[in-house]
């Protein structure tokens, strides 16, 4: 599946989106898999990512199936990054996602040294992923360009509300969750940070970018 | 799935959550309903709204309460009150839907796991996409527009007509009743999906052929495309072969997925532990 590949933005737009992602192929049989994604995983959180997750169990904001009636005046709503490592019981696609140049590329120099052997990816714009490679000293070993949405594109809303949307690829996100934030942050009944937490809830691997989703409801107050 | 219409309270919080807009609240029955035919199974609204145990009496009698006097509440916008969402049991071919909906669950009944496949992802383990090819990815319904499996197959009979080969791993390759037409299993083509992804690796010659072909084919769907266009980068790590050909065709390439090489096949001397899938 392309789930980081096709957000909506421009190469700009990127400068605060950068998920790095581990996956084991299916058809190299490793049995150190699970311990290399969790070292990945922890690796990850020496560089403040602002979401980390796993494909199976989603990421560091996740539902509650057993909500309090007090929990609306004290819901958590930090990401545990800890949750994710701790709960990582099987091999499948980690991520770990960056609101900036910096730590993405300091992360991938580390990975590299690390050299756990797993497949790992950048999903960012084509010059930051290059960028990232140049501060690691690696060569970029394949490429999958994104040629963005086609076809009946008149069904798609607003680019305000497709950017937040497409942050969860697997679209787990509606459009109308997130013009309902988009209006609530409008309105002043939440913050945008507090819009981007909900939104988060419904990425079910964890690569949804909270910093970049608050930046977007932010803007969206005023235009 | 369903909402039990016992526990509902009509909060409307859930007509939101779904990414096809298939709950609506009856204005009759007072309940959230599912309109079955555009539910794509995607369980949005089951795994990604918080749950509380609310008595539903209770919770109506203050709704009713509070709409009386017109005053405005503010409940949590991610937060089924009453846990009305329950599970329904898939049969065939309804199952399909789930399989390719929701991304948190194996997919047994399309034998393979995911939407997709691992395409370059892991090229530097597999080498699946070598120095000359070109991968495609042909993505349906995203974003949040849902596709039936009779629009996919329009596509499937153009590129099997350009005598193309379909990724053998793929789920839509495997629910093909012949893969040399790309005609699929006739039982699933009502079916509606969250998206699915065509996958084809031709010759990077070819990218150009196959694009058209692509575009052609979307004016007959009603329906969005997403396509992702894969290669191998040189040995210094650049790519001046496929991305001057779609900037040719007119695409002004934004952002992509780098693969940077650091994978390697291991000899496994114990019996791995099972990998679950759902791919980023």
């Amino acid at each position: 599946m392309t789930n980081t590949l096709h957000r909506v933005g421009d190469a700009q737009s990127f400068y605060d989106d950068y998920i790095v992602f581990a996956i084991p192929s299916k058809s190299n049989k490793d049995p150190g898999a699970l311990p290399k994604l969790r070292r990945f995983l922890e690796i990850a959180l020496e560089y403040k990512p602002v979401n980390l997750g796993d494909a199976r169990h989603g990421g560091a904001l996740r539902s509650s199936k057993n909500l309090g009636p007090l929990s609306h005046w004290k819901r958590d709503m930090k990401p545990d990054f800890q949750a994710v490592i701790a709960g990582l019981t099987v091999p499948t696609t980690c991520a770990a996602v960056f609101d900036n140049a910096a730590a993405a590329e300091q992360f991938v120099k580390r990975i590299k040294e690390e050299d756990l052997g797993m497949s790992v990816n950048i999903s960012t714009s084509i010059e930051g992923a290059e960028r990232c490679c140049n501060f690691a000293c690696l060569e970029r070993h394949s490429v999958g360009y994104s040629l963005g949405f086609e076809g009946k594109t008149e069904k798609i809303p607003n680019s305000q509300v497709t950017t937040l949307s497409t942050m969860c690829g697997h679209g787990m996100i509606s459009h109308s969750l997130a013009k309902k934030m988009i209006d609530f942050v409008k309105e002043n009944r939440r913050t945008p940070q507090q819009a981007a937490t909900y939104l988060s809830r419904f990425c079910s691997c964890g690569i949804f970018n909270p910093s970049r989703a608050t930046r977007v409801l932010e803007d969206a107050r005023t235009h | 799935m369903k909402i039990n219409p016992d526990k509902c309270v009509a909060c409307g919080n859930c007509t939101y959550v779904c990414p096809m807009g298939a709950i609506y609240v009856d204005p009759v029955l007072k309940r959230a309903t599912i309109n079955r035919d555009e539910c794509v199974e995607c369980y949005a609204c089951y795994n990604g709204l918080s749950q509380e145990h609310l008595n539903p009496t209770f919770v109506r009698t203050v709704r009713r309460v509070f709409a009386a006097l017109r005053i405005r509440f503010e409940p949590e916008p991610d937060v089924c009150p009453t846990a009305a969402f329950e599970a329904d049991e898939l049969t065939w071919p309804r199952v399909v839907r789930r399989a390719f909906s929701d991304p948190s669950v194996p997919h047994e009944s399309t034998g393979v796991e995911g939407r997709g496949t691992e395409e370059v992802k892991t090229n530097d383990v597999t080498g699946r996409v070598k120095v000359g090819d070109a991968g495609f990815t042909i993505e349906f319904g995203r974003p949040g527009i849902g596709v039936r499996f009779r629009e996919i197959q329009k596509m499937c009979w153009a590129l099997a007509k350009a005598n193309v080969s379909f990724e053998k791993k793929n789920p839509i390759t495997w629910l093909m009743s012949e893969v040399n037409t790309g005609t699929l299993r006739e039982d699933i083509l009502n079916e509606k999906v969250m998206s699915a992804i065509v996958e084809i690796k031709v010759p990077v010659e070819r990218t150009e052929e196959i694009l058209h072909i692509v575009w052609e084919v979307e004016k007959q769907l009603d329906t969005v495309v997403a396509i992702g266009v894969a290669t191998r980068c040189g040995e210094h790590g650049e790519e001046v072969v496929v991305a001057p050909i779609l900037e040719r065709m007119g695409y002004k390439l934004q952002r992509a997925k780098t693969n940077i090489g650091l994978g390697r096949m291991v000899q496994a001397t114990a019996e791995p532990a099972a990998r679950v899938t759902a791919t980023v």
